[in-house]
This record gives C-alpha cells, structure tokens and sequence, in this order.
C-alpha cells in the first residue's frame, strides 16, 4: 500500500501519476484538435512510460493497476447507460441479421490469424474478439462529429454497435471462465455459472432497474454519484468472484438505471469515467515492450486491410437492408472500421497467456491503426472507389 | 395528416421526419438530454442531411413559436391534443406583461374568452387546478382548455396584455 509507506515515496508517486496524468491532459487537447479519439495517443504515452520506454515509472503501478481496473468497469458502466430497454430491444430486432454476418466476417479473420502465428486457441479467440468489436465510442463520436446523426445509415450502424456491445455480453464472461481454465468438468461449470449469472442479473436489471433508478434518484448529486459507483465496483465484484467478468456486471448496472437518474448518473460519472479509462490504456501499454509492437507492426497492418474491408461488408450490407443508396452505405462500412477501448479490454484479458504479450502488442499496433485509420476513412469516403449512383440510378459523373 | 416516421437511435435519441409537399425531407432528431438537431436532407442523395442545425430546448421554443405552433411544454410531453371540438391550449405569459402579479379571478379570463385555464407550468413545476385567487407571474405557462376561438381568444389576450 503506498499510502502507508513513508513520505517521501508518497511524495513520488504524487509526482509520477501527477506527470503522467498531465501528458495525457495535454494529448487529449492534441487529438480534440485534430479530432480522432485520445485513445491511440493514450497507448502511445503507456509505451513511453512502460517497460523499455522513455520513463519507467515504478512506485505507482500497483496503484495505477488498480485504477486501470475501475477504468474497464466505468468504461462499461457508461456503456450500458447510454442504452434504454426500448433501444435495445430495437436493436436485437433489426440488427439480428448484420449482427451475426459481423460476427461471420469480422471475428474470423482474428481468430484465423492467432492460429497461423501458432498461438494457443484461447489467444486467437481473443484476438478474434479485437477484430470482431467496432468501438461504439469512437463510432458515435464521428457519427456526430460528421453530421451524420441524422442520416438514414445511422440506424444501422448503431444498431449493430448495440448487437456487438449485448454480444460482448456473452463473450467476455465465457472467455473469462475458459481462461480460468481447470478440468474439462470445471471448464464447464464455469461457463454454466457465468452464463446464467449474466442471465439473472440481465434479467433483475430489466425487471428492477426502474425500482433501483427510483430509490438512486432521491438526494444530492453527491449521493448519486457515490451510490451509483458503489453499486457498479459491488456487483462487478460479485460477478468477478463468480469469475464472471466483473466489466460485464458493470454494463448490466448501466443497463438497469434508466429514465431521469441515467441522465444525471451520465453527466456525473462521464468525468470520473474519462479519468480511469485514460488511466486504464496507458497501463494496458505499460506492459506492452515498443520493440514487440514495432516487430507486430506488419501483421497488424495486414489485419487491418482485411478486417477494414469485412468491417466495410457489414456495414454495406446493413445499410442496405434500411434501403440506403450507394454513397450512405459505404459510409456506414467506412465508419464501422474504428476498433477501440473494447479489443483492448478483450486483449487485456489475454495478459497472463503465455502468448499474451504478442496478443497486447498486436492488438495495441491494431487499435492504433483502426482508431486513426478508420474515422479517416469514413470522413473520405467519397474517394473511395465505390460505385454511385444517384436515387434515380443514374451513375455521377467523375 | 402526413406520414410522420419515427426511427430509434439507440445512445442517441429519435429522429423524426416527414416529406414535405414539395418532396423535400425534414426531420427533426431529439436527442436524449433534451437538446435537437433540425435536419434538411440532401435533394441529390436523401440519405444525408445536407445540414445539421443544432437546437438547443429555448431555440426549439422559439422556431416552434416562429411557425405558428403553440408552445409544446416538454414538462407535459405531450402535444396538443384535440377533443370533441376542445383544445389544449399551451400560452407562455411574456416577460413584460402587465399580466404579472395578477390573480386569475382578476384577468376575468374565462368570462371573457371562455377558456378555463386548468394549469400552470413555472420553471418546470406544474401546478394543476389554480383557483381564482391564484397569482400569475410573467414567464408562467398557462394550460387552458378552451374552443378553438376561444383558444385563439385567449392566446391574444395574454399576449397582448389585458
């Protein structure tokens, strides 16, 4: 515990995460300039101050470990906020179909990849999850960037980032109960556990969220936001003892609080949220040696050609189904391509594998390219060898 | 009436839109904290909006107000409804009045226009059933329940002042 150590090392710690907190400040500014996601630059500064970095830093890990951990649950949490009972529903209705080509097309591609470098199968199931989940975060935040909120691909897109966040539902507790690992016998009983866990706790959310939302409502702010992240670190905790993983716990809270609370719970927990999650990719790239991410570098440019285009696939497809012309749906692929905060939570569950290290810096070199490729390529579009044609099905000149 | 279709955005709002007579379409997107954006769709490619006006809840009241409409209260969440011949009718007390300070038995309101005025909204609290004696303050909301003449009446005695 660093608190009860002597002063002087508490005096260091100050100065390191004060230092480091402060870089990231300055690169949040730098990318709401240049307007992509922090998220590449956040990975970026955990590489220079993680192992074989510029400036190592030592006596805070534990610390920053623990914060980088809230991170995932906040990142969650708001996740399963911004979601009402209504949209997911709607979601699950239209999006069945483009969801599981997703899946198909973009999982896949991972998953194949981790079995040719010779990894073990978990490995490439958890690589398969990094190419297969778009960041909602990044994805919404070009989307109104753009102008594009109204647009009649929109529905799709979000749509589909609805199936994928509900889909992850499911993927990371059964993910995170293979990699306790154990006896075939124990293996499944794990599973069973955690599948019907997230089960209940979907289910007392839906039923009982209007109740929770209800009794949270009353009292300050401060109370809200006190009671709002106890409930979120408790239920994570109790889904972690389970070995259910303790993020999607999180995400089902998120999911429960609804009406008038979400928003307040939003407005008062995006800012705590911020802080922790910038906390969590610069440790998830503390551990991550530059020298690996540099020699990864190829495969990963390689992955993100082929998942860019299956990325693309999809959301052609699922725009088409709304009945969207040409130009709107390859919008809809282009904007899809962004991999963010998700793949690097999925590869973080990777870090005690024996090929974790390889799956953190391939994913990292992966996240970086898409975050930064990816709303690039949705913001060109237009350059895109595509063909076009007007509503009429006249074919644009040029 | 026209074709209004509504579409869910989940984590964003709803979005509403219609074509209009000249086969153009808007839409209006109402996001979730309340704040809209008014959508012009582009004539050459109608799934794009050619602009994005964001909307903040005072300006909504204000275009609103521009085109005729009567002031909708997001408090109520409701839009004007009509009953056998009877209307809600939603009329905001400028800030200048000389209605200001004045009980509602003293306005003779419903003597004069026939309207009865079933509610007041003020700074987001509704105050259902006032009585004679209750007093009004510029910026209230009143909510009647009149004629379509006698709403119309109404509407200009408040604005105009008495």
């Amino acid at each position: 515990m660093i608190f009860a150590a002597g002063s002087a090392t508490t005096a260091l710690a100050f100065i390191e995460v004060g230092a480091v907190v402060l870089v990231l400040g300055l690169l949040a500014r730098i990318s709401g300039r240049l307007g992509i996601t922090a998220v590449p630059f956040y990975l970026i500064a955990g590489l220079a101050f993680g192992d074989g970095g510029l400036a190592e830093i030592e006596v805070s890990e534990s610390f920053v470990a623990l914060a980088a951990e809230i991170g995932v649950l906040l990142l969650l949490f708001t996740l399963g906020l911004e979601y009402s009972e209504s949209e997911l529903k709607e979601g699950l209705r239209t999006g069945l179909r483009p969801g599981l080509l997703d899946m198909c097309l973009n999982a896949s591609p991972g998953f194949l990849l981790g079995l040719v470098l010779g990894w073990e199968p978990l490995a490439a199931a958890l690589l398969a999850g990094v190419t297969w989940i778009s960041s909602s975060g990044v994805v919404s935040k070009v989307l109104s960037d753009l102008g594009r909120l109204g647009n009649r691909e929109t529905p799709a897109v979000l749509n589909l980032l609805v199936i994928e966040d509900l889909a992850m539902a499911v993927y990371l507790p059964l993910i995170a109960a293979l990699i306790v690992g154990g006896s075939a016998g124990t293996v499944i009983t794990n599973v069973t556990i955690a599948l019907v866990a997230v089960m209940v706790i979907l289910a007392v959310a839906l039923r009982f969220g209007g109740k929770l939302s209800a009794v949270l409502a009353g009292g300050s702010d401060e109370a809200l936001l006190l009671g709002v992240f106890g409930i979120t670190l408790l239920v994570a905790g109790g889904a972690q003892a389970l070995e259910v993983s303790g993020a999607i716990g999180a995400f089902l809270v998120g999911l429960a609080i609804s009406g008038p609370t979400e928003e307040r719970a939003l407005r008062l927990m995006s800012p705590l949220r911020d802080l922790f999650a910038a906390t969590f990719f610069v440790f998830f790239s503390f551990q991550i040696d530059p020298s690996n991410l540099v020699s990864s570098l190829p495969i990963a440019v390689g992955l993100f050609v082929v998942t860019a285009l299956t990325k693309g696939i999809t959301g052609w497809y699922g725009a088409g189904l709304l009945g969207v012309g040409p130009l709107g749906r390859s919008r809809a692929g282009t904007v899809l391509i962004a991999r963010g905060e998700f793949s690097i939570v999925i590869a973080a569950l990777g870090s005690e594998l024996a090929d974790g290290p390889d799956l953190g810096a391939l994913a990292a070199g992966y996240v970086l390219l898409t975050a930064i490729g990816g709303p690039l390529a949705s913001k060109y579009y237009e350059l895109l060898p595509l063909p076009r044609t007007r509503p009429g099905g006249r074919l644009l000149q040029g | 009436m026209r074709l209004v279709r509504e579409t869910i955005l989940p984590g964003v709002g709803v979005r509403h839109e219609f074509t209009t007579d000249a086969g153009e379409i808007i839409g209006v997107l109402v996001h979730h904290d309340g704040r809209r954006d008014l959508l012009m769709y582009d004539r050459d490619d109608p799934d794009t909006c050619a602009s994005t006006t964001d909307l903040s809840a005072a300006d909504s009241r204000v275009l609103a107000e521009m085109l005729g409409a009567s002031q909708v209260t997001e408090s109520l969440g409701a839009v004007q409804q009509e009953v056998a011949g009877l209307t809600l009718e939603w009329i905001q007390v400028p800030a200048d009045s000389e209605i200001g300070s004045t009980t509602i038995a003293e306005g003779q309101y419903r003597q004069r226009t026939g309207a009865s005025i079933v509610a007041v909204l003020r700074e987001g609290e509704s105050i259902p059933a006032p009585g004679p004696d209750f007093v009004l303050l510029n910026g209230d909301t009143i909510v009647a329940v009149a004629t379509q003449d006698g709403a119309a009446a109404l509407r200009e005695l408040i604005l105009s002042g008495p």
